[in-house]
């Protein structure tokens, strides 16, 4: 291992950003509390130093629930080890990262079923139950 | 009357469902340095938007920015792009070739007078029509030309905002940039050497979104992106505040990741937005890999008296104006950063 594969510095980087966006996360776990009031963190706008997202995804941990999302690539919707802030992470399918998010929610609205998806569902569904109910008859004399 | 679809009509033939589409519209708004809470908005104005024609012209250029922009074969998000405009013209993704191309660029001029976005790659020269030609007619007779019914103009590139490295000293074919040739439209620069790949989409979206041009800084570019410097958003910012300079490329400061200001870097007087978006998908920037930015999104980089010189190298003793340089650096990034803070709420407000 050569030394350039340890970078090692004066200024721990973890003071850069991290405990700034932790303490921005309480504020806004007070404001789920008490206002119902949801807020979505864009963790590509902030100028990262080499290690300290790593340092924040693991400070926060996984909690009880992980959702994979399959839509133009993938994502990863994660609650953290703390109710009510979840980590979120969309990919293209190329596998490179177009977003990530911290949200402070009971639960991320992508996560939830949309209106638009449910009407094309129930006409589809719609659809192929007549093609079921229509070879249950075909077949029913059998 | 002819039926053009909207964004959601195409995604919604393409089978991408509202998840999909609500995924796209965060990625956008977070192109557009906006708040993730307008992803609701930018989700409705985009669903109704309809794709506006586009034409791209390209002139004295290496192709990188085009490059840029489709890097990837295969449909992905900033690919979606392509999706929301009618790319009409474009030398290196279109079909057709010869006349059928030319006939392609005037049929979309006459069909939508007015309302065609001209996208601009690689400079102009001006020294003789023959030094750059697309079918046998000069870029400056095409460029005059195409613009004439067109909304907007957005030059893509250093090539196309400054004159690029054809531009550079001594400038063999008299290389100029758009800006220099059209003053009765409205032409937004989007400079870089290759611009940022998702700027570039950026940019287009907030014209798709807002159905206006973004806010511009004197050089037209856009201020969302362009609103402050390299050395404002970096990372490497708290060495330069404390004195800690690599000297050299393999040096221990250098292995520490100290800051490059002593190697060339331009950061202090470059603005993009290299340090926040990064490259490759948010990977790196050049900084972080190692290297001093070039300032290759401002005027004459090429130019600036080398590379890897300091941006305040004097003849009056380097000791002297690196701190002078440094303190001055220091109260203007700040004043900047305000500046650009107070222009991206603005943008909010109007928005």
């Amino acid at each position: 291992m050569s030394s350039i594969d340890e970078i090692t510095s004066p200024v721990p980087y973890v003071r850069g950003n991290v405990e700034p966006i932790l303490h921005e996360v309480v504020h806004a776990l007070d404001r789920l509390l008490k206002e119902q009031e949801p807020t979505i963190i864009d963790l590509a706008s902030l100028p990262f130093a080499p290690g300290e997202l790593e340092t924040l995804e693991s400070y926060l941990g996984s909690g009880e629930l992980t959702a994979e999302l399959e839509a133009l690539g993938p994502s990863q919707i994660r609650e953290t080890a703390y109710p009510g802030v979840w980590w979120l992470d969309h990919r293209n399918t190329d596998g490179e990262v177009v977003g990530r998010y911290l949200e402070i929610t009971r639960i991320p609205e992508i996560l939830m079923s949309q209106d638009a998806d449910i009407t094309a569902g129930r006409a589809r569904l719609g659809e192929n139950l007549e093609g079921f109910e229509s070879g249950r008859s075909n077949g029913a004399d059998a | 009357m002819k039926y053009t679809p909207s964004l959601g009509d195409i995604l919604q033939a393409r089978g991408v469902s509202r998840r999909g589409f609500l995924k796209y519209c965060a990625a956008t708004t977070s192109l557009l340095a906006l708040p993730p809470t307008m992803v609701p908005r930018i989700a409705n104005a985009l669903e109704q938007a309809r794709r506006p024609s586009v034409i791209w012209l390209s002139f004295q250029e290496c192709t990188g920015c085009t490059e840029s922009l489709t890097r990837s074969s295969s449909p992905t998000l900033e690919g979606l792009i392509f999706d929301s405009i009618s790319l009409d013209y474009h030398h290196t993704l279109q079909a057709a070739s010869g006349e059928a191309a030319e006939a392609a660029r005037h049929a979309a001029m006459e069909e939508n007078m007015g309302n065609y976005l001209v996208l601009v790659d690689g400079s102009i020269p001006l020294g003789n029509p023959g030094f750059s030609t697309i079918a046998g007619i000069s870029n400056y007779d095409m460029l005059m030309e195409t613009v004439k019914g067109a909304a907007a103009v957005v030059a893509i590139g250093s090539c196309a905002s400054f004159g690029g490295i054809p531009g550079a000293d001594p400038n063999p074919t008299g290389a100029v940039s758009v800006k220099d040739l059209i003053t009765d439209k409205p032409v937004i620069n989007v400079p870089g050497c290759p611009p940022i790949p998702m700027v570039i989409t950026a940019v287009l979206s907030q014209y798709l979104t807002f159905g206006q041009l973004p806010e511009l800084d004197h050089l037209g570019r856009p201020v969302a992106f362009y609103g402050q410097t390299i050395h404002d958003r970096c990372y490497r910012r708290p060495f330069y505040e404390q004195g800690l300079f690599a000297e050299t490329f393999d040096d221990e400061g250098a292995r520490k990741g100290w800051c490059l200001f002593r190697l060339g870097c331009k950061g202090p007087i470059t603005y993009n937005a290299c340090a926040t978006m990064k490259w490759n998908g948010g990977t790196s920037f050049p900084i972080e890999a190692g290297h001093p930015c070039l300032g290759c999104s401002e005027p004459g980089f090429w130019d600036k008296g080398g590379f890897y010189n300091p941006v305040s190298t004097t003849d009056i003793g380097s000791g002297v104006a690196l701190a002078g340089a440094a303190a001055a650096g220091v109260a203007i990034g700040a004043a900047a950063a305000a500046m650009s803070r107070r222009r991206q709420k603005k943008t909010i407000q109007e928005g």
